[in-house]
C-alpha cells in the first residue's frame, strides 16, 4: 500500500494557525476530510473561534464521537480521541477537530478520571447536548460545564463504559442477572 | 357462518360448554403486538390483505395489554425494554398466550451483545417459538394456529404447582419446501 502525503490545503488550517499563534496544533487529511487535532486545553477556544470566525463561520455540529485507540495497529497520540464535525451551512463546507485524550486510572469501571475531561461545546451549539451525553456514556469521558451529562442510552446503575475496548462484547453478565418484575415486586 | 344453511331454524344443536367456550376463545384471538424491530414489519404483513390474519379471528390489534390475550414479541429485546416487556405481560389479562417470533425474540439473534437479551424466555413464559429471520407470515400464522389447537383441545393454559405459568414449548416447524434458488444473473 503505498502511502499518499496527506493534502492540508484547506483554508481553515491556515486561519486558525495565523488567528490563534498561542495554540498547538497538528493537521490531517483522509480523502477530502480535513482534520484538526488540538490540544485539550484550546478546545473550547479553538470551537468559539471556528464558530464566529466569519471566513470559518461553521455554524452547524453535525456530530460528535468518541474513539478508543487500544490495539490500534498505528502509533497514535492518545488512546482516547473526540472528534467533532462541523458544518458551515453558509460556505457549504465540512471540517473535523479532534481531541486526544490518555486515561490516568484503569478503565475497566466507571471510575471518575480527571485526564478524560474535556469543555463542554454546549453553550456554542446547543445540539451538543445529547451527542456528548453519548461520548460520555459509551467512553467515559466527561463534560465541563455541561448541564445535564446524564447517561443516555444504558441505564444509571449500567457498571462500565461499554464502547471500551477493554470492555468485553458480551459484557460482564448485565445482561444474563437482569431483574425479573414480577406482581409482587413491582 | 354457513352451519344455519345446513340446519332448520328451529333445530337445536347438543354440545358441550367447554367446547363451545374453547371455540369462542380461539377464534377470537387479540394480539398485542410488542413489534421492535423489522419481524414488527412483517408482523404487520401478516394483519394486511395479502396474508389477511382476520381469516383466524386475530386480527384486532389492541395497544393495551389490558384488551389482549396474546403477546406476540417481535423483534430483538434489549436489556433496557425487558422491564417494559415484562410490565406489559404483567397487565395482560389471563388466560394469556405469548409467541417468540423470529431469531432475535427467541435467541438474540446475531445481536450477541451486552445490551440484547438472549431469550425472552427467560423472563417471561413462551408458549410458541416462531423460527426465521424475519419470519415469512405464513410461519406467523403457522404458530397463532399452533395456539389456536391448543386452545381447542386442552383450553385454558397449565399453571404449575407454585401458581406460576407452564409454557406450552411449541416450536414451530417450517411449512414451506425450500427449492433451489434461481441463478444470479452475470456476464459470462
Amino acid at each position: 500500500m503505498t502511502q499518499s502525503k496527506p493534502n492540508l490545503e484547506h483554508p481553515t488550517f491556515k486561519i486558525v494557525k495565523d488567528s490563534l499563534p498561542a495554540s498547538r496544533f497538528r493537521a490531517t487529511e483522509f480523502r477530502g476530510q480535513s482534520t484538526l487535532i488540538v490540544e485539550p486545553a484550546d478546545l473550547h477556544r479553538v470551537m468559539s473561534f471556528l464558530k464566529s470566525d466569519p471566513r470559518c463561520a461553521y455554524d452547524f455540529l453535525s456530530d460528535v464521537i468518541g474513539v478508543d485507540y487500544l490495539g490500534y495497529p498505528a502509533p497514535m497520540p492518545g488512546r482516547f480521541a473526540v472528534i467533532y464535525n462541523l458544518v458551515s451551512s453558509s460556505r457549504d463546507d465540512r471540517f473535523f477537530v479532534k481531541v486526544f485524550l490518555d486515561p490516568s486510572k484503569p478503565t475497566e469501571g466507571t471510575e471518575q478520571d480527571p485526564a478524560l475531561v474535556i469543555d463542554s461545546v454546549t453553550d456554542l451549539w446547543p445540539g451538543a447536548e445529547w451527542t456528548e451525553r453519548e461520548v460520555f456514556d459509551m467512553f467515559g469521558i466527561r463534560f465541563n460545564n455541561h448541564p445535564d451529562l446524564r447517561r443516555i442510552l444504558t441505564w444509571e446503575s449500567f457498571p462500565a463504559h461499554p464502547l471500551r475496548k477493554d470492555y468485553p462484547v458480551r459484557g460482564r453478565g448485565e445482561r444474563e442477572h437482569y431483574r425479573i418484575v414480577d406482581r409482587t415486586s413491582s | 357462518m354457513g352451519i344455519e344453511a345446513a340446519l332448520p331454524t328451529d333445530a337445536i344443536l347438543t354440545t358441550q360448554l367447554k367446547r363451545v367456550i374453547n371455540w369462542a376463545r380461539r377464534s377470537s384471538i387479540w394480539p398485542m403486538p410488542f413489534a421492535t424491530a423489522c419481524c414488527g414489519i412483517e408482523l404487520m404483513a401478516t394483519a394486511c390483505s395479502r396474508y389477511d390474519l382476520a381469516r383466524f379471528g386475530a386480527e384486532v390489534m389492541r395497544f393495551s395489554p389490558r384488551q389482549s390475550d396474546l403477546l406476540i414479541v417481535a423483534g430483538r429485546i434489549s436489556v433496557k425494554m425487558m422491564p417494559v416487556l415484562q410490565r406489559i405481560y404483567e397487565q395482560m389479562t389471563e388466560p394469556k398466550w405469548v409467541i417468540s417470533m423470529g431469531a432475535c425474540a427467541s435467541t438474540g439473534g446475531v445481536f450477541d451483545t451486552y445490551a440484547v437479551v438472549q431469550g425472552c424466555d427467560q423472563y417471561i413464559p413462551v408458549d410458541v417459538y416462531v423460527p426465521g429471520c424475519p419470519p415469512r407470515p405464513e410461519m406467523l400464522i403457522e404458530g397463532i394456529m399452533a395456539i389456536q389447537r391448543h386452545i381447542d383441545n386442552e383450553g385454558i393454559p397449565p399453571k404449575g404447582p407454585n401458581g406460576k405459568r407452564i409454557p406450552l414449548n411449541i416450536a414451530v416447524q417450517p411449512t414451506h419446501v425450500v427449492r433451489p434458488q434461481p441463478l444470479p444473473i452475470g456476464l459470462r
